[in-house]
């Protein structure tokens, strides 16, 4: 099988970077130390090639209300314009198709990226349920847990969307179903993650004109810069930007940054900035077979508001005996995935496990049952030995310092 | 780094140094500890385990992996490098002089009958395709 490029690709052989297939793209995994690319971006600054990840805009009438339905975190929580949330995308039984972070740029135009080995099936979802959005708002959705908020209150957004609808058709002469928003892959689009407390001051030195838009920015807040799309973003606990820009401009934009002393870092010291960030990977944290409020992810599922969400109604029906927990390691080893956890409540798995660089130990994501708290001990199967591990509210570090 | 000469070498990544009181040290390669990156824990087999030859008895770990280490010949841990309990980044710096435990064979002549370096060179480069 020939793997997958990044417009990056020849950089970072230029550069010495160790390759290996990541999902069946050719990544760098580190350019030498993994541990010192770690303390690099903790103390300092690095870049990431993301290219891999994939953009996509959804734009058209009715954005909003469409992805307040797709998403399990409510995007009405974007008043701001440039403002971004971080969503699970769930089935109808709860399971996590992706996790993903939705930018609002305007009422008609939301920008989303997702994960690359998820993208394909990620957009052939989002395109079906925007179809199958559009004729449902012709009248109001069929779900028995709508049906149920009716009988309290009326429907009235969802009413005021029908007619709405249905006047634009009316209006623009369309016919029949066809769509009004549009879901496009930004395959023209490259992404680099530039991370550290140093980043956004090289990424200004290497782009001057993009810094009146972006100096003002917020915390999980981007901005249009017409060429480049810059958000402060990221998945390491620490500040810096998340840049996309048109893929022939990539290649320049990396070595500048590494002119201006920014070093490349590879997906080693991503995966382990992003554990001691408390962040979860796809894949590994959750997948289809789980859901959020069994993967850390409560927080990002919004069951207050009354709207409803693919996926609610099997949350509210389900409530989660299981729980997402931090480990630290007490005994020597290293905690990897998959390792069984033992506890007084019965068993766990540990989800994500690795070497903490800050902290000096090992850490660990585990799912287990939902009555473990904060402190206890549990027992770890490591090989042919039950190594002690204490359950710890996790980040484990963020900001350039541990948190344990 | 090419592997020295005066070494031998088995194709499950060790290096095996035969010292002058009869016994062997053995570590792990140059193109081991560079495959498995930042080494963050080491576990020694216990001093006075009998181990058969290609037996697992030690562990090392990378922040990206764990491998297993194998016992290259049969015979008798008798020395562990404690050295690198608080230090398995030894094994990245120098790998040649990092060793993990020492034995003493059952068969001297298993010890001549390893690989010598430029055997291992082929072995690792036919890894590489």
């Amino acid at each position: 099988m020939t793997l997958k490029q990044t417009p990056l690709n020849a950089a970072h052989h230029a550069m010495g970077a160790k390759m290996v297939d990541f999902g069946g793209w050719d990544m760098p995994v580190n350019y030498g130390s993994q541990i010192d690319e770690h303390h690099r971006v903790r103390n300092d600054c690095g870049m990431f090639d993301v290219c891999h990840m994939r953009v996509v805009d959804a734009k058209g009438d009715g954005v909003r209300n469409f992805l307040r339905y797709l998403l399990a975190n409510n995007a009405d929580k974007l008043t701001l314009p440039g403002k971004a949330l971080y969503s699970a995308m769930l089935r109808p039984d709860g399971g996590v198709i992706d996790d993903l972070i939705i930018y609002f740029m305007s009422e008609q135009w939301f920008r989303i990226v997702v994960n690359a080995g998820t993208a394909d099936k990620d957009i052939a979802w989002m395109k079906k349920q925007a179809a199958e959005f559009e004729n449902q708002n012709l009248t109001p959705p069929q779900s028995p847990l709508v049906r149920g908020e009716a009988a309290n209150s009326p429907p009235l957004k969802w009413g005021k969307q029908a007619i709405r609808v249905a006047d634009a058709r009316t209006r623009g002469g369309r016919e029949g179903f066809a769509p009004q928003l549009t879901i496009t892959s930004r395959d023209d689009l490259a992404m680099v993650a530039v991370q550290g407390p140093n980043a956004r001051a090289k990424v200004w030195q290497v782009l001057p004109a993009t810094k009146t838009k972006t100096e003002g920015l917020q915390v999980f807040q981007a901005a249009d810069c017409g060429e480049q799309f810059i958000a402060r973003t990221g998945y390491t606990g620490e500040d810096g930007f998340e840049v996309m820009l048109p893929k022939e401009k990539v290649e320049e934009f990396w070595y500048a940054l590494n002119k201006a002393g920014v070093p490349p870092i590879g997906l080693g010291a991503r995966d382990t900035l992003r554990l001691e960030a408390g962040m979860n990977l796809y894949g590994q944290d959750m997948d289809e077979s789980v859901g959020p409020l069994e993967s850390g992810l409560a927080w990002t599922v919004d069951l207050k508001s009354e709207r409803d969400f693919i996926g609610k109604a099997m949350l509210l029906a389900n409530p989660p005996s299981k729980k997402l927990v931090g480990l630290v390691l007490l005994d020597r080893g290293v905690l990897r995935g998959h390792q069984k956890v033992h506890t007084a409540h019965g068993e766990g798995e540990i989800t994500s496990g690795s070497f903490s660089p800050t902290l000096n130990q090992s850490i660990a994501l585990a799912r287990v049952p939902k009555e473990v708290q904060t402190g206890d001990t549990v027992q770890v199967a490591i090989r042919d030995k039950m190594l002690a591990a204490k359950v710890v509210k996790y980040p484990f570090a963020r900001g350039g310092k541990g948190l344990i | 780094m090419s592997n020295p000469s005066n070494l031998k070498y088995t194709a499950s990544h060790e290096w095996v140094r035969s010292e002058a009181d009869g016994t062997i040290s053995i570590g792990i390669t140059q193109h081991a500890q560079e495959l498995l990156g930042d080494m963050v824990f080491v576990e020694t087999p216990a001093v006075g385990r009998k181990l058969k030859a290609k037996e697992e008895c030690a562990v090392v770990e990378s922040v990206k992996a764990a491998a297993d280490v194998y016992a290259p010949v049969a015979g008798e841990v008798t020395a562990v490098n404690s050295e690198l309990d608080s230090a398995p980044e030894k094994i990245n710096d120098a790998p040649y002089a990092a060793w993990m435990f020492k034995m003493k064979p059952d068969n001297a002549a298993d010890v001549a009958a390893l690989m010598d370096a430029a055997a291992y060179q082929a072995v690792v480069d036919s890894e590489a395709h």
